[in-house]
């Protein structure tokens, strides 16, 4: 039996009801897009700040000694024990407190009830709390930063010893503490909302909504959930045991005879390859729960502006489950140079390159889709194309390293550092853009500007490619990951050329996305308004008001007769044919 | 068939009522959700979830376990023998919550709260006799980082202690809602406490075969 939810309760009148303590998922959603939004920022200026230590690492910035003279000696040099903070705070907020965010707890809570046709989350109190807790997360490793030593700077994957050791270096000391007390806010908080997206996908579908007539962002959503639910313990499990070592002396991870700060360490008999297989069996997994829900967006966002059905919808759910189940089985591919057996490395590279098939899938299906199809270059349109792009580009890096014999050469180099942002932050991200542009209607009542839209794709599209793709050559070249200063190596020298172009091109990507924040704040209160379905749009979050109102529909459920790509079917009067129109009243064209 | 319809009391309470008719809690003449869902109770979905997820972090733990036994250099601990003790009444209080549960089934609501309690006064009992564990160890001159195995059983007995006690929390509230007679024989809260309660237990006779016996 199914039965009917908290979600039904009366529209909430106080501010603090409304806004701050809402039980509205898309509310809820909206709050964890806009602290994701405000997260970016902070992670993104610490790119900019590595950029720029890594383009002209001898020059004096005496200017930023002023900004940040805990970072930067009185000359303005940076002082490279401070280094490692940067990038590791930098893919920590991003992974986590960013790219998690954003796509999967802001778009998945505000879309899945809206497009299974459910009035709310199964669980909205949870929701709620979920928030609350990433909030929290948010604070905390924010407050790392002030903290005596800084920030944690162990890397994002808080490798022990380094990461095990308080005497280690600036930021080993509260900042990695804070930073695991963080982790853990962040991984409660996306343990509820994964309960929530299961439940509610699986028990809150509207009727006629069938597992196979679910739009794609849900499928990725689904799935993203269970990864989630599936992968984080084991982290959780690390950072508890990680937290032990630090603080009661115990050596899960730290073995003997380590010397730091000219003292020997008291630990014995521990393992930091343990740490590696705990930290990596989430650490795959997440890069998945990162790049699943573009992969949904990008399938809904081209068959509408292709108006054209996504081509084989039902390969497109296997390949998602095939890429969540392989996901799991891949993991060593991080860690092939840490010494396993060669035959165990080929195990793991023949999964890696396996999972290569689906993404293939994917990305054939969504070129059949655009073949020969009248196509509407919008603004979302545009991204979800940079999605597809992207995710071809890096992910043919990610076969170069999956197997294991060329990534004896590649690990810890730049060509590492090219293929994953080119995917978690090209991808992803351009996924995160998508959305943004094609629901914001739904969600503000409003159109985005599609002028300063276009200029903000071109710009971004332009400068990623030109910030991360000469990163392969670097690391081709033999220019390794987390280093301050690559020119204290005359083998490096001459890449300084690549290294400001990069520097360039990545301050212009920067400064091309306050483009996008002022129109997205500017479209907030001054865009065009929107109607119901502005894009003539399949999916249930079109038949009701721009934006949707509390309980999402002012009158009964919709009820579904058909899947969401029902484009230019033959007969139909118009080129869409919304889920919810009953069949009867489907007007056809001619005898 | 019967269903279940929730209906707002006077003030903030929610009364389930048992009846016929529409059953997804909007207005009466609304289709019923029926997408296909699962023949369950929403929150148990949820609740499974959540099991699920906790297995997962303790097969972390285990995983850990394993691979720091089979590194060598492993002294073992003494087994406490309050832990018999402790493993006996989280049993009983296993068998308790399930008496418990069948008195609502049955709608004896005096007997559910009896056994309830019962339940609660158990679960009490079991971490009270983990504390004296660890008090016997320490008495030993046994503590977290004397070894991996003594390591392992604090953080183990911790963790395991802390869902306890989550679910003690949550008995609690299905305690006091009980008293105030607020469940009728199909209500999930009962069969949800008793579900997870059953879960904590078999992790704990799981966690023990694990540290002591295998």
């Amino acid at each position: 039996m199914h039965h009917g939810h908290e979600g039904n309760h009366e529209a909430p009148q106080s501010f603090l009801r409304r806004y701050i303590f809402s039980l509205d998922h898309k509310v809820i959603g909206i709050q964890y897009y806009l602290t994701a939004l405000f997260m970016m920022l902070v992670a993104g200026l610490l790119a900019m700040l590595i950029r720029i230590q890594l383009a002209w690492p001898q020059a004096a910035q005496p200017w930023l000694h002023k900004i940040l003279p805990g970072l930067y000696d009185p000359n303005g040099i940076m002082r490279p024990e401070y280094y490692p903070m940067l990038f590791t705070m930098h893919g920590t907020l991003m992974v986590f407190f960013v790219m998690s965010t954003a796509p999967v707890s802001g778009f998945g809570n505000f879309l899945i009830p809206l497009q299974i046709g459910a009035r709310d989350m199964a669980f909205p109190f949870l929701n709620m709390m979920s928030y609350w807790t990433f909030f929290v997360g948010c604070l905390v490793m924010l407050a790392s930063f002030f903290v005596a030593g800084g920030a944690a700077a162990a890397g994002w994957t808080a490798y022990p010893p380094l990461s095990a050791l308080r005497e280690a270096i600036p930021g080993s000391q509260w900042g990695q503490t804070l930073w695991i007390v963080g982790m853990v806010f962040f991984i409660a908080s996306f343990t509820m909302g994964g309960l929530n997206f299961v439940t509610t996908i699986l028990n809150l579908r509207t009727r006629g909504m069938s597992m196979f007539r679910l739009p794609l962002t849900i499928w990725a959503m689904f799935c993203v959930a269970i990864l989630g639910l599936l992968s984080f313990p084991a982290l959780t499990a690390g950072a508890i045991m990680l937290l032990f070592d630090r603080h009661f002396g115990t050596s899960f991870f730290v073995p003997s005879g380590v010397v730091i700060a000219d003292k020997l360490a008291p630990h014995q008999g521990g393992s930091p390859l343990l740490w590696q297989h705990l930290f990596w069996f989430l650490g795959h997994p997440e890069v998945y729960i990162l790049m699943l829900p573009a992969m949904g967006f990008a399938s809904d966002i081209i068959s509408v502006f292709a108006r054209k059905p996504i081509f084989s919808y039902r390969a497109m759910v296997y390949a998602i489950l095939a890429i969540s189940t392989l996901s799991f089985l891949v993991w060593g591919h991080h860690m092939f140079v840490s010494g396993m057996s060669p035959y165990l490395g080929m195990a793991f590279a023949v999964f890696t390159l396996l999972i290569a098939v689906p993404s293939a899938v994917k990305v054939f299906n969504w070129l059949a889709t655009l073949w020969r199809a009248k196509i509407h270059f919008t603004t979302p349109m545009l991204f979800a194309l940079g999605i597809v792009s992207l995710f071809i580009s890096g992910g043919l890096s990610g076969v170069w390293l999956g197997q294991s014999s060329i990534d004896i050469q590649l690990h810890d180099t730049y060509f590492v550092v090219a293929h994953f942002h080119l995917i978690m932050a090209g991808a992803a991200l351009f996924g995160v853009f998508a959305a943004t542009y094609y629901w914001f209607p739904k969600m503000f009542g409003r159109m985005m500007d599609e002028t300063l839209g276009k200029i903000h794709f071109w710009l971004t599209f332009v400068t990623y490619y030109l910030t991360f793709f000469p990163m392969h050559f670097l690391g081709l070249r033999g220019m390794m990951r987390r280093i301050y200063d690559p020119t204290q190596y005359d083998l490096f020298k001459p890449l300084q050329p690549i290294n400001h172009l990069i520097s360039v091109s990545a301050f212009i990507l920067g400064a091309a996305q306050l483009i996008f924040v002022f129109n997205f704040v500017w479209s907030i209160f001054r865009g065009k308004r929107a109607d119901r379905n502005p894009w003539r749009a399949n999916t249930l979050e079109w038949t009701t008001e721009s934006p949707a109102p509390h309980g999402n529909w002012r009158g009964p459920l919709p009820v579904v007769y058909r899947g969401p790509y029902e484009y230019s079917v033959p007969g139909v009067a118009e080129d869409y044919l919304p889920q919810n129109v009953a069949p009867a009243e489907v007007k056809t064209v001619g005898a | 068939m019967v269903r279940k319809t929730r209906v707002r009391g006077s003030g903030s309470d929610v009364v389930d009522v048992v009846g016929l008719g529409g059953g997804n809690g909007d207005s009466p003449t609304e289709p019923e959700a029926e997408g296909g869902a699962l023949p369950v109770h929403t929150k148990q979905i949820g609740l499974w979830a959540l099991l699920v997820t906790i297995t997962m972090l303790f097969a972390g733990f285990t995983s850990a376990y394993l691979a720091r036994r089979a590194a060598g250099g492993w002294a073992s601990i003494p087994l406490p023998p309050i832990l018999w003790v402790n493993t006996l009444v989280l049993l009983g209080s296993s068998a308790t919550m399930e008496v418990a549960r069948r008195a609502l089934r049955a709608w004896k609501l005096g007997a559910l709260k009896r056994w309830l309690t019962v339940t609660m006064v158990l679960g009490m009992a079991f971490l009270g006799g983990q504390v004296l564990a660890w008090r016997d160890l320490a008495r030993q001159g046994i503590f977290l980082p004397t070894n991996p195995h003594s390591s392992f059983f604090y953080l183990l007995t911790a963790v395991h202690g802390l869902h306890l006690l989550g679910g003690l929390i949550a008995l609690t509230v299905v305690l006091i809602r009980a008293w105030q007679e607020r469940y009728t024989p199909y209500h999930p809260a009962v069969g949800l406490c008793a579900t997870y309660w059953h879960f904590v237990d078999l992790l704990w006779v799981y966690l023990f075969g694990l540290l002591f016996v295998v």
